[in-house]
């Protein structure tokens, strides 16, 4: 079947689509994130070394891989805009920036809390966490540089470009902890395995789900206000039952 | 070839072109990304002589000693061994025989005078009792190959 995918970059076909998805993937992560954090705080078991301190993890994993996974799709949204010259796909990397550079920040946070306790100090200049900090800098950098630019299509262009460039960012602070010798220990999951407990593991996976799922709920209620702000002179937006009875 | 997929293409190849530039540079500073350097660095010269930096390993069994306020233990890494002595609050993950990450300078007497002393823990998480049946079979492991070596 030839699924017509230029049908879904038209914003007036897209709008109406993000709009049913929204409390779907909204009810998901609250369901996701009750059962995740039931299974992190209630059934997994403390830990050998760390005791109750380790279960930030359930936070700062999910909110650290979703700081990187976004930055990841808001640059092929970038790549794509360039490539294809689709407005539609502007107005979502505008509206990923946000909550990514929420994402990075939460995992800086969370990791600075889970730091102090363990390690004995909130921040290392290590190679994980400056890596991490760029990150956030890039999100600041995209969003800033877009405030700068007046017109809304220039301002995509010169984003998608800082995003593409800043994507070399993701494989460092990915394999930093393997690359160099740092502060921050290596990752507990990999694709050969995992060295956690399966009920912790499971909490963990079950977190990152719910904040993948807020994250796509919040992205694409944010990018349907960004299509009205645009297209506000566009006939169909004219046309649709929440303008007219404004 | 469409337009479109030339554009691609060059933002491909101008990908590409940047990851090797990164990739370049990130290995010219390949020293200056280091954390922290081991015993076995130490020993090789290839720490920083007479300034402040970093040492990491395992802090050896039986090797921590309390002399008032000053505390002594051994940084190890198996191969090299650095004596340590430090003055401070240690954080509450340091122990005999986990990691460790010391601040400091490496005095004329070989003894590494650190000002800041971190806890590196590793990425295994659980519980209390199945740690406990690990390091048991860890330690039966041991006893089985020490007494394979008294019985040859």
């Amino acid at each position: 079947m030839a699924l017509n995918w230029y049908r879904f970059s038209s914003p007036a076909t897209f709008y109406p689509l993000a709009g049913r998805l929204v409390p779907l993937f909204g009810w998901g992560a609250a369901v996701l994130a009750a059962v995740g954090l039931w299974l992190g705080f209630v059934v997994a078991p403390t830990d050998f070394q760390q005791g109750e301190v380790y279960r930030i993890i359930f936070i700062h994993v999910p909110s650290a891989w979703m700081s990187m996974f976004l930055y990841v799709v808001m640059a092929f949204w970038g790549a794509l805009l360039l490539g294809f010259n689709t407005r539609l796909s502007g107005m979502m990397a505008q509206a990923i920036a946000p909550t990514g550079a929420l994402m990075t920040f939460i995992a800086l946070w969370s990791g600075a809390l889970w730091g102090r306790p363990t390690w004995g100090t909130y921040w290392a200049w290590d190679a994980r966490m400056t890596s991490e900090l760029i990150l956030l800098f890039l999100y600041f950098g995209i969003i800033a540089l877009r405030q700068a630019i007046g017109d809304p299509r220039r301002a995509d262009r010169a984003c998608a470009v800082l995003a593409l460039v800043g994507v070399v960012n993701i494989p460092i602070i990915y394999f930093s902890v393997k690359w160099w010798n740092t502060l921050h220990q290596g990752a507990s999951v990999k694709l050969t395995g995992s060295s956690m407990e399966t009920t912790m593991l499971a909490g963990m996976l079950v977190m990152s789900f719910a904040f993948w799922f807020y994250a796509i709920a919040v992205v694409l209620a944010r990018v349907r206000t960004i299509v009205l702000e645009r297209e506000r002179g566009a006939a169909w937006v004219a046309e649709l039952p929440e303008a007219r009875s404004a | 070839m469409k337009p479109r997929h030339r554009r691609l293409a060059w933002i491909a190849a101008g990908l590409a072109v940047l990851g090797v530039a990164v990739a370049l540079v990130l290995n010219a500073f390949q020293s200056n990304l280091v954390f922290f350097f081991s015993p076995t660095d130490v020993a090789e010269q290839k720490a920083p002589q007479g300034r402040t930096f970093r040492i990491g390993g395992l802090v050896e069994e039986k090797s921590v000693r309390r002399d008032g306020i000053v505390v002594h233990f051994n940084v190890t890494d198996t191969a090299k061994t650095i004596p340590v002595s430090y003055q401070g609050i240690l954080p509450d993950l340091f122990k005999e025989g986990k990691g460790v990450v010391a601040q400091g300078k490496l005095g004329p007497d070989g003894v590494f005078v650190a000002s800041e002393v971190l806890a590196k823990h590793d990425e295994n998480y659980m519980p209390p009792e199945a740690a406990a049946a690990v390091s048991k079979a860890h330690i039966e492991a041991a006893e089985k190959n020490a007494a394979k070596t008294l019985v040859r």
